[in-house]
């Protein structure tokens, strides 16, 4: 049983803490919290500097200070404090610098509210216990002997078959029922590929569909997205020794991933608003009257500072649009202004949680919409790589990781 | 040499750092640089609407929109400096940035800054109003000799 330390303000009094607690315990995760004496407290506001007002949040830097003078042992790390809270969300984000600059421990933000329950903290909790707990697992930098790949995502469901480290076959569907979905995506994987089900030598689940497609096809390995992605991406990208960042956007939500030498150390993930997800991009393609695979194209052709957008929500953002191509905006306009929301909206509610860190790799399925690529240049003045087999990426990293074990029961 | 100063509208501050021969860094040089920009169609109350997002390279977006605009002009002003002079716990008449919240931010960044700093009590008597003009012209004084 691994220990994440709870390193937080307000949590007691928001009535969240029993959710905190069993979402750490159905990862076999035990929450700790660090003692520092009292004494310890006012040092630490000395020495850093940071002498904030609440007494709550003077002993989160303190029991972040004693994780990293070795006062407490813990292997993982869960900061969270108060939603809008203007003290708190200013003192986490230097708290996890902090830890970062000064160990090796992941660590995991979140700001909570009344309404926070234990689904929500799942996979959080659930990322923290694997790189906690498997960092020999993630370590694995080559594919072996014959293994299948399933992501099951929110909007799409996609397979990979490996053989000795090069993707032999590949397969795809919408996600409509989790199982039908994904023996279709298998099927079509395991034809490209030339093999059947029977010859494969280990099978490994990810995505919100993998406990009951991992139950499905008996799966060696059952593993959230947020790892899985991560080792995917590297393969992919060829960046598996130093550091990298991951831009996941997905069918319904977005993560950010941190990584050194092929581990994730940190991520952020969204959800909170499908404004800045694949979800967004589809509906702009309906209403500009193009296929989603051409939005990309047509978007590389416009210029996002000719609409006018107010509003980076699903419905609003789309009300915007509407509104520009009523006054006679251009389609290739509205495509390149949906993309640059899109990409703003994960540069300011998930960017800002992490070091960036180049290279930039640019993943999942909206990796291949070239307006969203540019937006992200723009913003970043990066140029990310989008790798080969972007979309995969959680089936590639699923099927990498389940050739550790082979031979196991 | 830019010397930063905390509150970076004290012109009392600021005073002192341009009798001793150095240019002080003011938010007040800081906004007219907005006013005069004619890139911006007309002049702003204080920060542009950019200026909140430029905030989130120092605070993330939950961050109040005000403690990012404030952070948006303040914080490039340290980033600029060779030096800073802050003196905390000052009343509203000695300069104020009108937010606890940044207070506590920028004296934070001041703190953990690798230039040079010194960060002083606000002086309650005369006898220590002595003190740390004195202390605050040595500090200038042994940056000059570094250099």
């Amino acid at each position: 049983m691994i220990k994440i330390a709870q390193i937080s303000c307000g949590t007691e009094y928001s009535g969240i803490q029993n959710e905190i607690e069993k979402a750490a315990e159905m990862v076999n995760a035990k929450i700790i919290f660090p003692d520092v004496p009292l004494d310890y407290i006012g040092e630490t506001a000395e020495i850093t500097g940071f002498d904030v007002q609440s007494a709550g949040l003077k002993l989160m830097f303190a029991r972040a200070r004693a994780l990293v003078e070795g006062l407490v042992d813990a292997d993982a790390v869960f900061l969270t404090t108060c939603f809008r809270c203007a003290e708190g969300s200013l003192l986490k984000n230097e708290v996890r610098r902090y830890l970062q600059n000064n160990s090796d421990i992941p660590v995991v933000m979140y700001s909570f509210t009344q309404n926070t329950k234990r689904d929500e903290l799942l996979t959080r909790m659930e990322a923290l216990q694997t790189i906690a707990e498997k960092k020999q697992l993630l370590a694995r930098k080559r594919q072996e002997g014959l293994t299948l790949g399933i992501d099951s995502g929110s909007a799409t469901t996609k397979a990979i078959v490996m053989q000795d480290d090069e993707v032999i076959g590949t397969g795809w569907h919408p996600t409509q029922a989790v199982v039908l979905s994904a023996k279709k995506a298998v099927n079509d994987a395991l034809k490209t590929a030339g093999v059947t089900l029977k010859q494969l030598d280990s099978i490994g689940t990810t995505g919100y569909g993998r406990r009951t497609l991992g139950k499905h096809y008996k799966a060696n390995l059952i593993q959230e997205e947020l790892t899985v992605n991560s080792k995917g991406a590297v393969w992919t990208a060829d960046c598996q020794d130093g550091e990298a960042t991951v831009i996941d956007i997905g069918g319904m939500d977005n993560k950010v991933i941190t990584i050194n030498k092929g581990i994730p150390d940190s991520f952020t993930m969204g959800g909170i608003c499908a404004g800045a997800s694949g979800r967004f991009l589809e509906i702009t393609s309906n209403r500009v009257g193009v296929d989603i695979t051409e939005l990309g194209e047509l978007s590389l052709k416009g210029n996002h500072k000719n609409v006018n957008m107010a509003s980076y929500c699903i419905i609003f953002g789309i009300q915007d649009l509407v509104t520009e191509l009523a006054a006679g905006v251009s389609r290739e306009d509205v495509a390149a202004a949906a993309c640059y929301s899109v990409a703003e909206q994960v540069y300011e509610q998930q960017l800002q949680e992490v070091d960036i860190r180049e290279p930039i790799i640019q993943v999942g399925g909206t990796s291949l919409i070239g307006g969203l690529n540019k937006a992200f240049e723009d913003i970043l003045k990066i140029k990310p790589i989008v790798p080969k087999y972007s979309q995969f990426i959680g089936a590639i990293g699923g099927a990498l990781l389940t050739s550790a074990y082979i031979g196991e029961e | 040499m830019k010397v930063a100063i905390f509150p970076p509208n004290s012109l009392i501050l600021a005073d002192l750092i341009e009798r001793s021969g150095h240019e002080p860094l003011t938010i007040m040089k800081e906004l007219s640089v907005r006013v005069r920009d004619p890139e911006i169609d007309s002049p702003p109350l204080n920060i542009t609407p950019e200026d909140s997002s430029r905030g989130l390279k120092y605070a993330s977006a939950e961050a109040p929109s005000g403690v990012r605009g404030r952070l948006a002009v303040f914080g490039p002003i340290y980033e600029e400096a060779d030096a800073i002079v802050a003196l905390k716990n000052s009343p509203i008449s000695f300069g104020c940035l009108g937010c606890a919240r940044t207070n506590e931010f920028l004296l934070y960044m001041i703190h953990s800054s690798k230039k040079p700093h010194i960060i002083l009590e606000y002086p309650s008597s005369e006898e220590e109003t002595i003190c740390i003009v004195r202390e605050i012209l040595d500090f200038l004084k042994r940056m000059d000799n570094n250099d």
